[in-house]
């Protein structure tokens, strides 16, 4: 077997264990730490820990924030990535800039932005509360940070998988007749769609485990506005150790099952790049043989 | 259409926060959850027997100035309950409540006190008895930040009125003497429960310094086995100071309920609780009854000896002030 490697066999393997005695310190004994403290006094403790009311309540709040953050930040990010990567347009670099600003500010720094928009000595936010609209300190802030915060990782995948794929099949359906809609729907979705998922599993994976934004924004009204990992942090403040690496479990699953689907979504779209650059390919090789 | 039954979703998204009525909510910093947990459903329960009305009770917990800013912000907070003055003193100057707020309720609005004391490992290696003891070399203290926490600002305090109350006590032995103390803390954690982890979970330091009341709940929490608990000879009285939001409850037209959660913190039954929560109460009957629990203590209040809360926090607490000058020099 031929390899690339230069080094001795023991620079190797000593070089592997390294990395997986770091893997393990760091990534897989953390994990593990956490299931072993949720489930260490019992199944029973570790079930009422995640059905007691505000355990219940955290959960729903984050499965809304996440099923509103997620399918808005679909609809953004594709035509955003649409708008960049098929026209060319006076602001273009400074909206690619701006997508990105949310991956740039610290989230603390967002929620506060969100504070001295809608809090209540702001124009805005004294005028929400006259009219009996709580903004921050209630549901519809913390949809709204999490929103912030997840904006970029669609359009963030989306761009350079478009800019990869080129606007040749769009224009060759234009020509033939297609309808701007039909162009997305049958040519540019199909096209895109494993890049979109991969980008719609990390929005959804950040929407569910955002702290520091949705923490500023919370106001922590328990069984109100916590979502899980707020809800895990007052539960570990309060010495409930027990319910707090149970819910931070659940945040460790949701993980585990994203990178799953993640790794799955990611081996098709490699292999549906592989064959889109193969299709580039023979067609390039038709063409000129098509040449006299 | 569409677009009117999508506003019609928003609004009751927006709105169901204010609808629910005869609710109260109740801000308040993060180790008073195990009080509250018991005082709720005992007020509830008078409140039920005078009126024959129901009120539910949402609480918030977070670290104390975190909250008390929250409330500044909008956070539609009925009742704050707090561990310093200078917290609600916040809501006054941002209009939410009268500049007189303490002269509404008995005690100055203060239900009930602590004390700073002081958690050594088991046999008290070290021999620390009084704030001296802390600043000698080898002794390592853990303090939590007294610029984000109140358990950290009534430590400081603590030790300083201490310099100052010794024989022969000056400002500037004072200040030597909480220079040398903080000299010795190896950690500066955010707040009073990061410090206790720090201490009795990460097995950090010699002496840990916190409210007595939080002294008997890691006494629950982790058993009694690995700590003594020393009281100093003098230390300072922690006021729990507690404020309707006027704003608030004006608004949504829950003063009666808010005014008489409060109240009742002074009932028997609100001071049993709070005793039996190890806080000290105001209620000379109670006190004498829980006696035994609560060792005689000489205290003194941050007024009688640093003026107001306004003058610490600008002389000691403030960017620049007296802390980070002997913070950044050590």
């Amino acid at each position: 077997m031929a390899t690339l490697t230069t080094e001795s066999r023991p620079v190797r393997y000593a070089l592997t264990a390294v990395a997986l005695v770091f893997l393990f310190l760091f990534l897989l004994l953390p994990l593990i730490g956490v299931f072993w403290e949720a489930l260490h006094k019992g199944w029973q403790l570790y079930l009422s820990a995640l059905v007691e009311p505000e355990a219940l309540s955290a959960i729903k709040l984050t499965l809304i924030s996440a099923a509103i953050a997620v399918p808005l930040n679909l609809v953004f990010g594709v035509a955003a990535a649409w708008a960049i990567a098929r026209f060319e347009f006076r602001g273009k670099s400074l909206l690619t800039t701006l997508i990105d600003l949310p991956f740039a500010v610290s989230p603390v720094v967002a929620g506060l932005m969100f504070i001295l928009l809608f809090g209540a000595n702001t124009v805005a936010g004294s005028w929400l509360q006259d009219h009996g609209l709580q903004v921050i300190f209630a549901v519809p802030g913390i949809v709204l940070a999490t929103v912030f915060v997840t904006f970029p990782f669609v359009a963030r995948e989306l761009i350079p998988l478009m800019q990869s794929q080129g606007a040749d099949e769009e224009q060759a359906a234009i020509v033939l007749g297609a309808s701007g809609w039909q162009t997305f729907r049958k040519v540019t979705l199909p096209n895109i769609k494993w890049g979109l998922l991969y980008g719609v599993i990390l929005t959804n994976a950040r929407a569910m485990g955002e702290f520091g934004a949705v923490s500023v924004v919370s106001g922590h009204i328990r069984g109100e506005t916590n979502t899980i990992p707020l809800h895990v942090e007052i539960l570990y403040n309060e010495y409930n150790f027990v319910g707090a690496f149970a819910c931070a479990s659940l945040l460790a699953l949701l993980a585990l099952v994203t990178l799953l689907v993640k790794s799955l979504v990611e081996w098709r779209l490699h292999r549906q790049q592989q064959a889109s650059t193969l299709r580039t390919a023979e067609a390039r090789m038709q063409a000129q043989a098509a040449q006299p | 259409m569409k677009l009117r039954a999508f506003a019609g979703v928003l609004a009751a998204l927006l709105s169901a926060h204010v609808l629910a009525d005869a609710s109260l909510l109740n801000v308040s910093y993060d180790v008073m959850r195990d009080f509250y947990k018991d005082y709720n459903p005992a007020f509830q329960k008078a409140y039920k027997a005078k009126t024959g009305e129901t009120v539910t009770i949402q609480q918030s917990h977070g670290g104390s100035s975190k909250q008390a800013l929250s409330v500044a912000n909008g956070l539609a907070a009925d009742v704050i309950t707090m561990n310093q003055a200078s917290d609600i003193d916040l809501l006054a100057t941002r209009g939410l409540i009268p500049a007189n707020w303490s002269s509404r309720l008995p005690n100055a609005s203060v239900p009930f006190t602590s004390t700073t004391v002081f958690l050594v490992r088991k046999g008290n290696p070290h021999k620390v008895r009084d704030w001296n003891d802390l600043a000698k070399p080898g002794v390592q203290v853990i303090i939590p930040n007294p610029k984000t926490s109140g358990n950290g600002r009534y430590t400081y305090l603590a030790a300083w009125g201490a310099g100052l109350k010794q024989p022969g006590g000056s400002e500037a032995k004072a200040r030597a003497l909480v220079t040398g103390i903080f000299k010795n803390v190896p950690v500066l954690d955010g707040g009073g429960r990061a410090a206790t982890t720090t201490f009795m979970q990460r097995q950090i330091g010699d002496v840990l310094v916190t409210f007595e009341n939080e002294a008997e709940l890691i006494a629950r929490e982790f058993g009694r086995g690995s700590f003594e608990i020393v009281y100093p000879p003098l230390s300072v009285l922690a006021e729990n100071p507690v404020a309707i939001v006027d704003k608030v409850v004006d608004k949504k037209g829950s003063r009666k309920q808010a005014e008489d959660y409060l109240r009742f913190l002074w009932s028997t039954e609100g001071q049993t609780i709070a005793a039996q929560n190890y806080l000290r109460p105001q209620d000379k009957a109670v006190a004498q009854k829980f006696d035994a629990q609560f060792p005689y203590v000489k205290t003194f209040t941050v007024q009688s000896v640093f003026g107001s809360w306004a003058a610490v926090n600008q002389k000691h607490f403030a960017d620049g002030g007296v802390f980070d000058q002997i913070y950044s020099k050590r």
